[in-house]
């Protein structure tokens, strides 16, 4: 589905993305994983389309993506959530989905000025959709409240309910459980789960709690520096050298 | 700490005499090609004083008076006033509009010709406000440069009045599909700069489009602008006297009775009135469809808008081309009231107008908007003191609103929406 | 040679004018620099800066020719603590309130701010514009002249505005460079967040930048309104716009770009003055605003920016 070769990412002086190459296959959960400031982030900036990678091709689909629009790539059905979430905070919860569903709206000015059938069955069918993802991550009785007060966990899970109603194929996490209660970590876990299990998506995983990597990922890739350090199933990673001294320190 | 206080509060007394002092309490007067200088009155100087001591001691005792004044409660009947619940507020402003709309159709019949010429006036306001708050309020870029738009819906219907003849039925359109490709085009390229670099370049874009209109002589007349502008009719009926265009019969003839020149002003109003209603329906749906929503969703949040799909340069495109549309319609109406456009009447103070209308009704909410207008418009009018005050108040009120309340006096509702509840369970999603 | 001559005039012209914007340009980079917003109303600080310089040299009245210089002084120094007081102020009550909030409500601010600060001038002293009477006379002749050709001058006042500024400038370059509070300023500017986890009083430093800016404005203030020989509220706003026009030119933020920015600008409106006509020197400037921004967005030396998420 996702396939990263030799991706490079040279800011000014500094290279801060080297040769990192990762593939992500259908219904498959692969992490990245690393310490901070090894250019996690920076990988998926460029993977989404913000960054143009400085070296090195992205295939999605079969097709290059590499330095297309960040917006061109989402439509294409790839989508992201932010290491800060992200809200359109002064709209109303229902509103963040819908925003997030204009492609499958009937966007013709003219149509919505008078309202024609099509225009309101597919105004309608965006609503169900959005319903359906807010009572899925338990947010429903929210729907009409402003997205910028909801509590911290309630906000990471509207901005995955907001990927998800593009229905994409691959969704991209970007540390989806920093600042979680113990509680809200294993909901989490399970959603992603069950968002590969039941709707067919493929997830790329940035995240710093082990636990959860290690239980739900299929393939783990480590960066180290900007550089691929290892990559391989949960159980190669746990065991590989390089992985244990760079995140222990050299003895 | 009291000190400390003391000096400060006398550092800022004394800032406040530095700047109040030469510029007020100094007058310079131009006595033929010599300058002299002379002294305020009396009761400029007493000012400054007085302006002084309230803010020493308004620094001395600042803890205590902020604390003091969060505690009376007469003073600040809002203190604990809970927000109104969403849909009570819906509600209302539902309520105000109709009632304002009602209020607009009966008042030429009571009020006298000249209340209701400022009445058009205010319509027209209320256009041009409506129009910038979708630019500003809801797409949030500011455009400073808006009357320039204005001035293509004037000067269109004024340029083909003159050559070519052009009626205002003909010309309203027109002039109001010219400013939004105006729009358009100088919205390409510029879209993409950040808020800021926006703002300086929608003000530079005013400047040249008036520098054009007075330089262009051949084509503008220049600073002498463009007169005989014709009056709306209506089927073909004149309000005036005598029909002007062959063809044209007179309203008081067909009707028959006697000629009176409020017919006119009436006229104009109630097609101001449709019109300022039509601007308001179409952007209230506006908002309501997607389009209205990806404004907002890229006010709020840029990055989170691109990554979900949206295309930056579309929307605010889109944004700013229907601004640009409303207010060239609003030129035209102008255009066809004063029956004479200058390039005097387009320069940035009209801008910093309708920016002030849209900034203190709360921007994105367009009751807020109708009510800001109707009072921008009106105060000078109503005490005419004040209107030589009216751009400073202007100033300050906008820096205020920022400080305190940059909602605006009446924030935006948002739209309520009912969802059925759906099966949250594994479903044919995929 | 009458048309090197002609040349020459309007290369002189456009640099002693730029010189000025450049002063003027300084305040806007630095701001921008530091706190990322476009301070509005800095041209209103430069014509209130033109005001109070005049107000002084009309208050003093001298007429003996050895006092001027000393005229000059005074009417320099009350302008730049006026103007100065002023920055401080507009910073205390329209900025700092707002600073960190939405990008428009800071604008906003300013541009209410600008408009306040223009009325204020207009109340206190009418709208008509009044006459600065240029105390420095004379000039050098360059050449030309003869058989009714061109004659190039390079004017005592001209002259003046070139020294002055050059003054200012080496001097802005010192404080930043060598002092205490220049050394907090570079550092401010580059990351106002750790400047003010290490200690340095983020605030204070804000509010020099906007004093040293008002400062130089109102030098500019002085030396414009005596070379254009004429004052009038609105005098600012179309030279706050150049002003900017010439830090975005050289690269906000940067302060030898403001200077280089400042220098390119007039020069380019004087020759069209010069060649074209006056009437079009605004739209080129502006022209020349738009498209830096739309091709060069950094300027000529600022640095590009990397957007973060």
């Amino acid at each position: 589905m996702l396939e990263v070769r030799d991706l490079s990412m040279r800011f000014g002086g500094l290279l801060a993305v080297d040769q990192v190459s990762l593939d992500v296959g259908e219904r498959e959960i692969v992490s990245i994983i690393g310490p901070n400031g090894a250019g996690k982030t920076t990988v998926f900036n460029c993977i989404s389309g913000f960054y143009r990678p400085t070296g090195g091709k992205i295939t999605f689909k079969g097709r290059p993506i590499q330095g297309k629009p960040d917006y061109k790539i989402s439509r294409m059905g790839m989508v992201r959530t932010f290491q800060h979430v992200r809200l359109f905070s002064k709209m109303t919860v229902v509103e963040n989905l819908l925003v997030a569903q204009h492609r499958h709206l009937n966007t013709n000015l003219f149509s919505g000025l008078v309202k024609t059938p099509d225009y309101r069955k597919r105004e309608e069918k965006s609503l169900e959709r959005a319903a359906y993802w807010l009572e899925r991550v338990g947010l429903m009785e929210m729907a009409n409240r402003d997205a910028g007060n909801l509590a911290y966990g309630q906000q990471r899970r509207l901005e995955i309910a907001r990927c998800m109603v593009t229905e994409p194929n691959v969704l991209m996490l970007d540390e989806p459980a920093a600042g979680l209660n113990p509680n809200e970590t294993r909901e989490l876990n399970e959603l992603i789960v069950s968002l590969k299990e039941d709707y067919c998506v493929s997830v790329l995983l940035i995240e710093h709690d082990m636990s959860l990597v290690m239980g739900i990922s299929d393939r783990i890739n480590v960066i180290n520096q900007g550089r691929p350090l290892a990559s391989g199933t949960p159980e190669e990673i746990r065991s590989n050298d390089d992985v244990i001294k760079a995140y222990l320190g050299e003895e | 700490m009291i000190a400390q206080n003391f000096r400060h509060a006398l550092f800022c007394a004394f800032i406040t005499l530095v700047i109040s002092y030469p510029i007020l309490g100094l007058n310079l007067e131009a006595q033929g090609i010599s300058i002299k200088l002379t002294g305020a009155e009396t009761q400029t100087y007493v000012g400054i004083a007085l302006a002084v001591l309230i803010v020493f001691l308004f620094q001395l005792f600042r803890p205590a008076i902020l604390g003091g004044l969060g505690r009376v409660k007469a003073l600040n009947p809002l203190v604990d006033r809970q927000p109104m619940p969403q849909e009570k507020r819906i509600r209302f402003e539902r309520v105000a509009l109709v009632l304002i709309v009602l209020g607009a159709m009966f008042w030429p019949f009571i009020a006298s010709r000249g209340a209701v010429d400022l009445a058009t006036l205010v319509l027209i306001y209320i256009i041009l406000g409506l129009g910038l708050n979708v630019v500003v309020g809801l797409a949030g870029l500011l455009d400073l440069g808006y009357v320039a738009f204005y001035a293509v819906g004037a000067y269109t219907f004024g340029l083909l009045s003159q050559y070519y003849g052009f009626s205002f039925w003909m010309s309203l359109p027109i002039g109001a599909v010219l400013a939004a490709a105006f729009g358009f085009v100088l919205g390409f390229p510029v879209l993409r700069l950040r808020g800021d670099y926006l703002a300086i370049v929608t003000l530079g874009f005013g400047e040249i489009i008036r520098i054009l209109l007075n330089n262009l002589t051949d084509l503008t007349n220049g600073p002498d602008g463009i007169g005989g502008i014709p009056d709306p009719t209506l089927f073909g009926m004149e309000f005036g006297r005598r029909v002007k265009v062959e063809g044209n019969t007179s309203f008081h003839e067909v009707f028959n009775i006697p000629y009176d020149s409020t017919h006119k002003v009436i006229f104009l109003y109630l097609i101001t009135l449709i019109l300022a209603v039509f601007t308001l329906f179409i952007i209230r749906r506006l908002i309501r469809m997607p389009v209205g929503r990806s404004w907002e969703a890229l006010r709020e949040d840029e990055i989170a808008a691109r990554s979900l799909g949206l295309s930056r340069t579309a929307v605010k495109l889109s944004a700013f081309t229907i601004g640009a549309f409303f207010a060239g319609f609003a030129g035209t109406i102008f255009a066809s009231k004063q029956g004479f456009i200058s390039p005097e009447s387009f320069v940035f103070l009209e801008s910093a107008i309708v920016l002030a209308i849209v900034v203190l009704g709360g921007m994105g909410s367009q009751l807020g908007v109708i009510l800001a207008a109707i009072a921008v418009t009106i105060l000078p009018e109503l005490a005419r003191e004040f209107s030589e005050y009216r751009m400073l108040v202007f100033g300050a009120a906008m820096v205020l609103m920022m400080v305190w309340r940059p909602q605006g006096l009446l924030p935006m509702t948002r739209v309520h929406i009912n969802l059925k509840k759906q099966e949250a369970g594994v479903t044919d999603h995929a | 040679m009458h048309d090197v001559m002609y040349f020459l005039q309007q290369l002189i012209n456009g640099l002693t004018v730029g010189s000025a914007y450049a002063l003027i340009a300084i305040g806007y980079t630095m701001v921008y620099g530091i706190i990322g917003m476009i301070n509005f109303a800095h041209g209103e600080i430069y014509m209130i800066g033109a005001y109070v310089s005049l107000i002084v040299i009309t208050g003093l009245a001298v007429t003996s020719p050895a006092w001027i210089p000393l005229v000059l002084l005074v009417a320099l120094i009350c302008a730049i603590i006026v103007s100065s007081s002023m920055g401080w102020a507009v910073e205390r009550i329209a900025y700092r309130p707002v600073r960190g909030q939405h990008r428009l409500i800071p604008l906003i601010s300013a541009i209410g701010m600008s408009i306040f600060l223009q009325n204020y001038v207009h109340l206190a002293q009418g709208s008509r514009n009044i006459g600065f009477p240029l105390l420095i006379e004379g000039g050098i002749s360059l050449g030309g002249g003869e058989d009714g050709t061109f004659q190039a001058n390079l004017s005592y006042m001209q002259l003046t505005i070139f020294i002055v500024t050059l003054i200012c400038m080496t001097g802005l370059s010192l404080f930043i460079s060598r002092s205490k509070t220049g050394r907090a300023c570079r550092a401010v500017s580059q990351d106002l967040k750790m400047s003010s986890l290490l200690g340095i009083d983020t605030n204070r430093i804000i509010t020099a930048t906007f004093v040293i800016g008002a400062s130089l404005a109102a030098v500019a203030g002085l030396l414009l309104g005596m070379y254009y020989g004429s004052i009038d509220p609105l005098f600012g706003f179309i030279a706050g716009l150049k002003a900017f026009t010439a830090a975005v030119l050289g690269g906000i933020g940067s302060i030898p770009g403001a200077m280089l920015g400042g220098l390119v600008l007039g020069v380019a409106e004087s020759f069209t003055s010069g060649y074209l006509s006056s009437e079009y020197k605004d739209v080129v400037s502006f022209g020349l605003l738009i498209l830096i921004l739309l091709f060069r967005p950094t300027g000529l030396l600022g640095k590009p920016e990397v957007e973060k998420i």
